[in-house]
């Protein structure tokens, strides 16, 4: 008989492996853990973007909650997202921008097209500020504390479900 | 009107896999020679089909046929026809259709080929191979329709993404599908076997070719798209660990398992249940790999693009497909008694060893790719496992087995003499020391392990053709004599010799290139120099540069070394408009010991360039060492005992077919 367990055991395992995969299958791929969760912000200093303005560094994110949102203007989902970046900054949440790996002429342009959402906006244009924040694709969203630490990464485009779910309630809860 | 065809030849052929699927079984149970005898017009019925479905489909690419759905997500009118043609298989519906092409391919060809197999067997092989193919057919029609219309056609298509225009990866996917796909013949060898209740040498003789030609395409393949990753994607990189990949990696590891366990079989008649088991394994980790990614429970850079929908179907097939052979291996095997005794030291021993390795090495890798995923099951937080990991548990159990890679072919088999065969390999020995040493010498700077690791490269490479030269008593006997023994060993001693040398050969690559990279990230003007592991790198020019569907820039770069020129180079920056992406277009010269590598980054906007230069020791021995082994299995391939005599079951005793020598 223990014999035969043996032979079981193979079909056993896979039946685990099923089990998984089924409780994976409603994972949002989207969700990708983010080491910086939890960690200070890193340090760095950015060119402004727009001509005449302050650009972004580590120092800006602290004394209040932020949101940083990484952007180009050749990414078609940070289009998607832009609107609601707009109602963010209406409903009086700072945001910041680290533009992204884009020709500053363009992002310009993009601004003036779809209006103007962030308080700062650091021109990265090697991308190796975005390396270490881990950007690894357009658009990313980082909520930063008072203290400026990471607290919250939104991979890929915000949604209103996201942001009155999840961003709104941290912003207001890490405000308090 | 063509494109309709193919989605008929795909409908028909669902039907024909059906009647395959359960009329030749019913057959080979109730002994019925007509019965049994329809497999084979029905396997060969299949492909015809399928192959009519495939072709529409690359016609619909070819003439740019934008009411296919398919063609208008993945091609554009201003693409190269190559990769038009490429496209096909450059998408999930494509390449699923790519799948059944390959798998019915096989399945004809044991129903073309296979006359000298036993017809119950052959029967059973071949209805096995039906119920894969019936499975996803099925997949395709209800759930990736390649051939679906979508009206109205858009003016164009959305082109294929840039990074896969490209010939390494046009010729990539096929490879690996041939491969993974080539494991569904073992597996369904393996089920008829079950079915029968009869594993024999015979029976591990009729496997083992469809194995090591799978095992080959699969080798190639990954070597394929670890050296397109290494090439196009600019990072230097040649290995991520990336869910994808270890999804190739997996069934690469458990079929080289298998390979050798087969060997046991057919030679001494023991690990019967054990390799029956491999053979299911390998290809339900093909399938796992092929799907997992395709599901959305796995995520990756290079995945396709996920849909819930199919989730469900895929995992469904799944259990279908791995569950069902578990269950009949859980009920059947236990009857598989084994009938070939032998020591722990003794070459079975040493097989058995490298299988225990082995087998270890794919489930760490599986559970390295699930552990995300069990964790996130069970309510944990969410993770990711990177190269750390891998690199950590992978080397304690590698280097173990790369050890005993040479010594195995030494050992006799039943009962060998460990201390005698160690003593034959002083030379592999001096070899390993010679090498660690001169590593020492070149960089004493350098980490232990990896002054180590070129010693056990040595030692493979060596120990390999040490085993040849035993054999033919090179320089202890006339060498008429060792002409002689030359010419009547068996092809597959050849073909094992080159393929442990070709893994010496890509663990000096992956060492060195892991342990001594020197990497050199900066900003540079036009005429600027700068050094680089003893050469000296000249930035010329950036100029502007243009082709059928893209833009961007080439810069010029003058690699010297002591003012002696060495070579010029040409990496470039391209941007796909109706894509939308960038992609780097990197430069290398190779010398065949090392590579140098450069990337043009992006401009400073002040007149400099952020570039990327690499100097990559021993790289290209990566790839060779893959190309290597893949002649070695080529050579044991083409083994007469393969071809001729071979697959009759009653004039085969088990063990009797041994090269001589042992």
């Amino acid at each position: 008989m223990r014999r035969r367990l043996i032979f079981i055991l193979p079909a056993l395992v896979f039946l685990g492996l099923v089990a998984a995969f089924y409780a994976g299958l409603d994972r949002d791929p989207q969700l990708v853990p983010s080491a910086l969760i939890g960690k200070p912000v890193p340090q760095f200093a950015l060119p402004a973007l727009l001509d005449g303005n302050a650009g972004l560094k580590t120092a800006d994110l602290k004394g209040k909650v932020v949101l940083v949102n990484v952007f180009a203007s050749w990414c078609v989902p940070c289009r998607a997202e832009h609107p609601l970046l707009m109602r963010l900054a209406k409903e009086g949440l700072e945001l910041d921008g680290i533009n992204y790996k884009d020709k500053p002429e363009d992002a310009k342009l993009w601004l003036v097209n779809l209006g103007d959402p962030y308080k700062r906006i650091g021109s990265d244009l090697e991308g190796t500020v975005g390396i270490d924040w881990g950007v690894y694709g357009v658009p990313e969203t980082f909520v930063v504390d008072r203290a400026g630490t990471i607290r919250f990464k939104q991979v890929g485009p915000l949604s209103p479900g996201v942001i009155n779910d999840t961003i709104v309630p941290l912003v207001r809860q890490l405000s308090k | 009107m063509i494109a309709e065809i193919g989605h008929f030849a795909l409908v028909l052929a669902l039907c024909v896999a059906l009647v395959q699927a359960s009329v030749p079984l019913w057959g080979a149970a109730r002994g019925n020679g007509a019965l049994m005898a329809l497999a084979r017009p029905a396997a060969q019925a299949q492909f015809v089909l399928v192959l009519v479905a495939f072709l529409a489909l690359m016609y619909a690419f070819a003439s740019s046929d934008f009411s296919v759905f398919v063609v208008a997500e993945n091609s554009h009118s201003t693409m190269p026809l190559i990769y038009k043609l490429a496209g096909v298989w450059g998408n999930h519906e494509g390449s699923m259709v790519l799948w059944v092409l390959i798998l019915t391919f096989f399945g004809a060809g044991v129903a073309t080929f296979g006359g000298n197999l036993p017809p119950s067997l052959q029967a059973r092989v071949l209805s096995v191979q039906a119920m894969i193919g019936a499975g996803f057919f099925a997949f395709i029609l209800f759930t990736s329709d390649p051939l679906a219309r979508v009206l109205p056609p858009p003016a164009d298509g959305r082109g294929l993404n840039p990074l896969l225009q490209d010939p390494g990866l046009a010729s990539h996917p096929p490879m690996l599908y041939l491969g993974y796909v080539g494991f569904s013949m073992a597996f369904s060898f393996a089920v008829a076997a079950l079915i029968e209740g009869r594993v024999d040498a015979a029976w591990a003789r009729w496997v083992r070719p469809w194995t090591l030609a799978a095992w080959c395409a699969l080798t190639l393949g990954i070597a394929m798209g670890s050296w397109w990753a290494y090439y196009t994607l600019g990072w230097g990189g040649f290995w991520f660990w990336d869910p994808v990949e270890n999804a190739s990696f997996m069934p690469w590891l458990a079929g080289t398992a298998l390979l050798h366990s087969a060997i046991v079989v057919e030679k001494r008649d023991a690990l019967k249940s054990w390799t029956i088991l491999l053979a299911i394994v390998t290809f339900s980790l093909s399938l796992i790999g092929t799907f997992l990614v395709r599901s959305g429970v796995l995520t990756s850079v290079h995945a396709f693009a996920t849909d819930p929908r199919r989730g469900v179907f895929i995992l469904l097939l799944l259990v279908v497909a791995i569950g069902g052979s578990l269950l009949l291996y859980a009920l059947r095997a236990p009857a598989l008694q084994p009938s070939g005794l032998f020591a722990p030291v003794s070459r079975e021993g040493a097989l058995l060893l490298n299988n225990l390795l082995l087998a270890s090495a794919a489930a760490t890798v599986l559970i390295g790719t699930l552990y995300p995923l069990f964790l996130d099951a069970i309510g944990g937080p969410k993770i990711s496992v990177g190269a750390p990991y891998f690199n950590m548990t992978f080397t304690p159990l590698m280097t173990p087995l790369l050890l005993a890679v040479v010594v195995g072919p030494f050992l006799a088999w039943k009962r060998a003499d460990l201390l005698g065969a160690l003593q034959r390999l002083w030379v592999a020995a001096l070899a390993a020391l010679a090498a660690a040493l001169v590593t020492l010498y070149l960089h004493s700077g350098g980490p232990l392990l990896a002054v180590l690791g070129m010693g056990l490269a040595a030692w493979l490479v060596v120990g390999a053709f040490a085993e040849l030269a035993e054999r033919l008593k090179l320089l202890r006997a006339p060498w008429r004599e060792s002409w002689q023994r030359a010419r009547n060993l068996p092809r597959a001693n050849y073909g094992m010799a080159f393929a442990h040398a070709g893994l010496g050969f890509t663990l000096a690559g992956i060492i060195a290139m892991t342990a001594w990279k020197v990497e050199l990230i900066q900003v540079m003007h036009p005429g600027e120099t700068v050094p680089l592991a003893g050469l000296s790198v000249r930035l010329d020019s950036v100029e502007p540069h243009s082709g059928a569907n893209f833009e961007g820039q080439r810069a010029t770069f003058t690699v010297s070394r002591d003012k002696r020129f060495v070579a010029a180079m040409f990496p470039e920056k391209r941007n796909f408009p109706v894509a939308g992406q960038d992609t780097t277009e990197t430069a290398i010269h190779t010398s065949g010991f090392a590579d140098i590598y450069a990337v043009l980054g992006d401009s400073d906007g002040k007149g400099g360039w952020t570039v990327r230069l690499y100097y990559n020791p021993l790289a290209p021995f990566i790839w060779f060492g893959a190309v290597v082994m893949v002649f070695g299995g080529l050579i044991s391939l083409s083994d007469r005992r393969y071809r001729v005599g071979a697959p009759s079951r009653r004039r085969l005793p088990a063990g009797v077919a041994t090269a001589p020598g042992d």
